[in-house]
């Protein structure tokens, strides 16, 4: 039975069921609990947006503070999950790999390949992702594409409450390492998400709007942005199809395709810096296999190639709105040979 | 809480502990030759980094360790995978690059595995192995099972912060963890009296609260007895201990290397200091062992070693159809 709960309860809510389910799953990271060895209570955070609150006192054990050392238990995470356990291990804010990536690239995401096929390594590493939240340029990085980058990992970017739960649900039963990434702007969102467990396959894209006049690809945040931009463009009788791949590796090629086959013209709409991202292995992939059905220049709409800045005024010009999702559809569907 | 120990006794092992473990030694000893020659002849691709002379770490370490324990290893591990127990003949078609290797040929010399055995890994990132181990401790931590994890590392890689955050880690969750910090004295070809800031690695167990000791990485009981007691406290609940090992390879940073950066150190150790003739001095003039079974062992190994050469020469390479696959568990 659905009811209407927020993305935070929801990604919370999977780790409870899955944490009932499997007693191999833990969960760790810093403040994931919060207040261990501090002389007030434990679970004093539930990690520093709440997400992992009361999990410590649902699964005595299997929920660890760590200290503030990310190689050293982000490691620990992936050498645990070669030894039997499902850990969920939270790197704070993605802008955090800096200090732990050879860990999750050189490590994780290399061992079943590099052994021959003889290792498993099912950890999840959740992270918070994107700007606006003036959280300036160390916390407010999306790289979502460095991570997809690297073969050996997978990489889940959930828009709303429902996909969150059914794929952080997929996440933990997945024997592959997964990089959850949770978009800080969107845990206040609410969207009606079913009690019961549910996992939603990896590598399957929805198809959050359907449209004959043009293909419109977005994650996380900004699936919102671009259905603002859609019914915008209704009312100019401009339909687009809006998609959301939902994970970015294994991304669902075939559905951005037949949608591009369908409409002719696609915008990337990508809050990341511009060069070597999603947006443009979106329009690669696009020009490449779909070169014969595209009617316009493929637009690609995102973030400029700068740190995410600080002052609202400018953080607010960094990402994407719907002025400018709507701008680069209308300049493809105006396009004229 | 650094220490030296004081010189231990070998009375405890049993004959065939002792024949066990001259055995791993000798067949470290002797693949890790061969695989010297063979590389010299242009046979084998890539990287190769060995371990001669260091092989009373390894032998003295993992004699304490059973299944349920794990261990990670360095760029330099074909020793630590012997000491666990990695068939050589896999390894030796793995550094050949052949489909027939531990790991299908997609691993190479720097990245031997294999986790049945609990062997996490060669590692080809200096200071990669520490962290996993925090993590394999925990795990057997978390179900209980009494298993104990080893993260082998160089005097490189006492540097590297994921190291020294492992070393804090440890204590903080009391992990069973043993931190083996092998000092063969040089960082590819830097000294680790220059780049090491304190004098010993194992004064800086005592900055993250557990036990350091300092032993002759020549002399096998020495090993032993410090592994033995750093298995036994973290079997028993105790947390960690960082135990440092000085030694010199026998050999260069790489295969390959003119190592100019040394003297004559190496003759020095392998006439005066090298662990399997001291071992073999001393189990045979405490009167422990003759000397036919330990010769027994070297011909069983020499032949063992042959055969795991002639076996990866003969054997297929990896097809194309194997570049895609294991990327993934499910795609």
């Amino acid at each position: 039975m659905a009811r209407t709960i927020t993305y935070r309860e929801a990604i919370n809510e999977a780790l409870a069921q899955e944490m009932a389910r499997d007693e191999r799953v833990i969960v760790m990271g810093e403040d994931n609990a919060g207040g261990e060895g501090a002389p007030g209570e434990m679970d004093a955070w539930g990690g520093v947006l709440g997400v992992t609150k009361g999990l410590y006192g649902k699964f005595p054990g299997r929920v660890l503070d760590t200290p503030i050392s990310e190689s050293a238990f982000i490691g620990a995470a992936i050498g645990a999950a070669t030894g039997g356990l499902r850990p969920v291990a939270e790197l704070m804010f993605i802008d955090f790999m800096g200090v732990c990536f050879d860990q999750i690239f050189n490590q994780a995401a290399k061992f079943r390949y590099m052994f021959g096929g003889k290792a498993v390594t099912p950890v999840v590493i959740r992270t918070m992702w994107g700007a606006g939240l003036r959280a300036a340029a160390q916390h407010s990085q999306s790289l979502l594409s460095v991570f997809t980058h690297v073969p050996g990992l997978k990489v889940a970017a959930p828009s709303n409450a429902y996909d969150a739960k059914g794929l952080m649900i997929a996440a933990i039963r997945d024997d592959d390492p997964v990089i959850f990434a949770e978009h800080k702007m969107l845990y206040d969102t609410s969207a009606d998400v079913p009690e019961e467990s549910y996992a939603l396959p990896f590598g399957e894209a929805n198809v959050v709007r359907e449209g004959g006049d043009v293909t419109i690809v977005a994650i996380g945040r900004m699936v919102h942005t671009a259905m603002e931009a859609a019914a915008e463009l209704a009312s100019s009788g401009v339909q687009a199809e809006v998609i959301d791949p939902r994970t970015t590796s294994p991304l669902d090629v075939d559905t951005i395709l037949e949608s591009v086959e369908n409409t002719g013209r696609l915008v990337v709409v990508d809050e990341s810096n511009p060069r070597c991202s999603l947006a443009t292995d979106v329009a690669a992939t696009v020009a490449q296999d779909a070169f014969g059905s595209l009617r316009a220049p493929i637009q690609l709409v995102t973030g400029p190639h700068t740190p995410v800045p600080f002052a609202d005024a400018l953080e607010d010009l960094f990402i994407p709105d719907a002025a400018k999702i709507a701008g680069a559809v209308k300049t493809a569907v105006d396009y004229a040979r | 809480m650094t220490g030296t120990l004081p010189t231990p006794t070998s009375q405890e092992l049993t004959p065939d502990q002792l024949l066990a473990a001259y055995r791993v030694m000798r067949t470290i000893r002797d693949f890790e030759e061969r695989v010297h020659e063979e590389f010299a002849g242009g046979d084998i691709p890539g990287f190769v980094h060995l371990y001669a002379g260091e092989e009373a770490s390894a032998a003295g370490v993992c004699a304490h360790l059973d299944g349920r324990d794990a261990i990670a290893s360095t760029h330099r591990g074909h020793g630590h995978c012997i000491a666990k127990g990695v068939e050589i003949g896999g390894m030796m078609a793995e550094i050949y690059g052949r489909s027939t290797g531990s790991c299908r040929g997609k691993g190479g010399s720097m990245h031997i595995a294999d986790l049945s055995k609990g062997m996490l890994g060669a590692n080809g990132i200096v200071g990669g192995g520490p962290p996993l181990i925090c993590g394999r401790a925990l795990a057997s931590k978390h179900k209980g099972d009494g298993g104990v994890a080893v993260a082998f590392f160089g005097d490189g890689a006492s540097n590297q912060g994921t190291t020294l955050e492992s070393l804090n880690l440890a204590t903080v969750w009391n992990l069973p963890a043993i931190f083996v910090a092998e000092n063969n004295g040089y960082a590819e070809s830097t000294a680790s009296s220059w780049s090491v800031a304190s004098d010993d690695i194992a004064d800086r167990a005592a900055a993250f609260g557990m036990p350091g000791v300092i032993v002759d990485g020549f002399d096998f009981f020495a090993v032993h007895e410090a592994a033995g007691e750093a298995v036994a406290r973290a079997r028993e609940g105790g947390g960690p201990t960082l135990i440092e090992v000085k030694f010199t390879r026998y050999f260069g940073h790489f295969e390959g290397d003119q190592q100019l950066y040394r003297a004559d150190e190496v003759a020095n150790a392998r006439e005066k200091l090298d662990c399997l003739k001291r071992f073999r001095a001393r189990v045979t003039d405490s009167g422990q062992l003759d000397d036919a079974p330990l010769d027994q062992i070297d011909s069983e190994v020499a032949s063992a070693v042959d055969a795991a050469v002639a076996a990866a020469k003969a054997a297929p390479k990896p097809g194309p159809d194997d570049l895609l696959t294991d990327v993934y568990v499910s795609y």
